[in-house]
């Protein structure tokens, strides 16, 4: 299999806190990958600057082979770069078929001559964005809510329709940041489930978590971070039995 | 559940399109009626005409401010460029007349480009500190309108605009004739306002009002988007423009003071933002209070501040306003929305 995502040495400095400090990644095409650590480890931080909304202070970040380090946001989504946000970003005042609607702002070609005169490609678009994305928006069990407004649905399924509204930019690669936070354990099963069925569709998954359990269950290859340096890498198997973990999280001579 | 429900859209279908041809027909026959009814007959039409101006510059207005969540409250500097590129074009070059059919595209299409040029540096910015950049820009307009003697004819203002033809049967500037023409331009502002709004780019304009960053995380080139979003504004705003040097066929610098910016985001907000017939309604509102309350000469403006006030207090959204958007504010959104979730509840 081939290397979909990687980060090189990279570094992240705010003034004198060196929230990531020198971490080198490598995920797998078809993978999930976690990235765990205590909390501050400077795991949302590394994969902010991994996905173009900050700059890294050092290092490189390959996509696909490709060098996407100082590119922003929007040019690394647009390269097949999906991702949720830690606490939810969803147009709230808009209904879960609208958010979705938007997402596929990359995979349409209507520009405003053809909004006013309603040329073929206009109808064409919003034809093929309202049938993709009722398909989404089944694919992710939401299809009860679909004209609801994001805003007012429970957390744990505004947790879904931003999944659903990343789907819709038909990413290779889908970053998950805590998505089982604030869940109950009920509905952090589904989620566990739904992910696996996520990577079975061929997405390659990459998910930052609190939850031990979830990202043991669902992870094949984890990074863990503690201060912004890379403790351990490797399986989840490994990484379980890695004294270094245990100290991160429990302290010294903590004995399981 | 379902059918009756498909049965009330169709028959709310129903009612809408026929009150929309009720609308257009009243709008079409009124000044007809006026002119053989009413004493002054002219002086209602040219209220009327007033009007019609404000609809196309409160909806441009609308386009970025209530779409793509942007302050701007400087568009009288928009206004004043479209103004003067008009009447500059129809008095110095002869594009009066006839051509007054190519200057008045040229007019918007030459804001649009300030426009963007406004956009370049206000990219970064957002909030207060965008609304300064837009204040500043519409004074700096302003001063060089009133100062660039050799081109804009100075603190005189611009004289002798000529008339207009209508399809070359005659030159006219009846405000009857005025009245029509610019009706026209209303519609299409309307409809081309409504498309682009229900098309991707508006979805586009939408998500960045909402959160600009997870409008990022889709893929949407922002600064694109917000530059396309001042240039729409701005090209109505000149269009607007353009047609007001045609109707008082006298235009200068200080007509286009602070002040008539001000007037304009006025009407937006207290039409409401984010809606189609919001500014149209602002304008309406704000226009015949104008009329209403002449005899109050200058206190007038503390009924517009109050009423500005009172809205933003019971109706942060506008008379019309969305309830669909940020800029409606919390209370508001929270009473509706429990409504859409029952709703919606009984039916899944």
């Amino acid at each position: 299999m081939s290397t979909i995502l990687e980060s090189v040495d990279v570094s992240k400095h705010f003034g004198g806190v060196k929230a990531v400090n020198h971490v080198d990644m490598k995920i797998e095409k078809g993978d999930i990958f976690g990235i765990i650590g205590p909390n501050g480890a400077g795991k949302t931080t590394f994969f902010n600057v991994c996905n173009g909304a900050i700059p890294a202070t050092e290092g490189k970040v390959y996509f696909n082979g490709e060098l996407v380090t100082g590119m922003s946001l929007s040019q690394i989504a647009s390269r097949g770069m999906a991702r949720t946000f830690q606490n939810i970003k969803l147009f709230n005042y808009m209904t879960v078929l609208e958010n979705v609607k938007t997402g596929f702002h990359m995979h349409t070609r209507t520009n405003m001559f053809d909004a006013v005169f309603t040329t073929k490609r206009f109808k064409r678009d919003e034809e093929y964005i309202v049938e993709e994305g009722k398909k989404i928006i089944e694919r992710v069990g939401l299809t009860k809510f679909t004209n609801v407004r994001a805003g007012n649905l429970a957390y744990g399924i505004q947790r879904r329709v931003e999944i659903a509204r990343a789907l819709a930019t038909q990413p290779e690669i889908l970053l998950l940041d805590e998505p089982a936070a604030g869940m109950n354990p009920n509905e952090t099963q589904e989620l566990l489930e739904f992910v696996i069925a996520l990577n079975r569709d061929g997405y390659t998954v990459v998910v930052i978590e609190h939850d031990m359990k979830f990202v043991m269950n669902l992870c094949r290859n984890i990074l863990v971070l503690n201060f912004g340096t890379k403790i351990s890498e490797g399986s989840a198997e490994y990484v379980k039995n890695d004294p270094k973990v245990h100290e991160a999280y429990f302290g010294k001579g903590a004995t399981l | 559940m379902k059918l009756t429900n498909k049965i009330k859209a169709s028959h709310a279908r129903d009612y809408r399109s026929v009150l929309f041809v009720l609308a257009a027909a009243a709008l079409i026959v009124a000044p007809i009626i006026i002119d053989a009814t009413v004493h002054k007959s002219s002086y209602v039409i040219d209220i009327m005409v007033r009007i019609l101006f404000y609809v196309i510059f409160a909806s441009s207005l609308n386009v970025i401010n209530g779409y793509s969540g942007q302050f701007n409250i400087g568009h009288a500097g928009f206004m004043l460029i479209g103004s003067y590129t008009g009447a500059l074009l129809s008095t110095k070059l002869g594009m009066g007349g006839v051509w007054y059919w190519v200057a008045i595209p040229i007019s918007g299409i030459f804001t649009a480009i300030a426009g963007f040029l406004v956009s370049l540096p206000t990219l970064k910015l957002r909030g207060i500190y965008l609304a300064i950049v837009t204040l500043g820009f519409s004074e700096i307009i302003r001063l060089i309108a009133m100062n660039w003697t050799a081109v804009t004819n100075g603190p005189m203002g611009v004289k002798n605009i000529p008339k207009i033809w209508l399809f070359g049967l005659r030159k006219t500037s009846s405000p009857m004739v005025i009245y029509y023409i610019v009706l026209v331009f209303v519609v299409l502002c309307l409809y081309s306002t409504y498309k682009i709004i229900n098309s991707r780019v508006g979805r586009a304009w939408m998500s960045i009002r909402e959160d600009s960053t997870a409008s990022q995380s889709l893929g949407i080139n922002v600064n694109r988007y917000k530059a396309f979003n001042f240039m729409l504004g701005a090209f109505w705003a000149g269009v607007g423009g353009a047609l007001m040097a045609i109707y008082y066929r006298f235009i200068s610098a200080d007509m286009f003071v602070l002040d008539e910016g001000f007037n304009v985001l006025a009407m937006v907000i207290l039409g409401g933002q984010g809606t189609l017939v919001g500014p149209v309604l602002g304008a309406v509102i704000v226009n015949l209070i104008t009329e209403f309350f002449r005899f109050a000469d200058e206190y007038r403006l503390v009924l517009y501040g109050l009423l500005i006030i009172l809205t933003m207090w019971l109706r942060p959204q506008g008379l019309a306003g969305a309830t669909n958007t940020v800029l409606a504010g919390q209370a508001i959104t929270q009473d509706s929305s429990k409504k859409t979730a029952v709703d919606d509840g009984a039916d899944a």
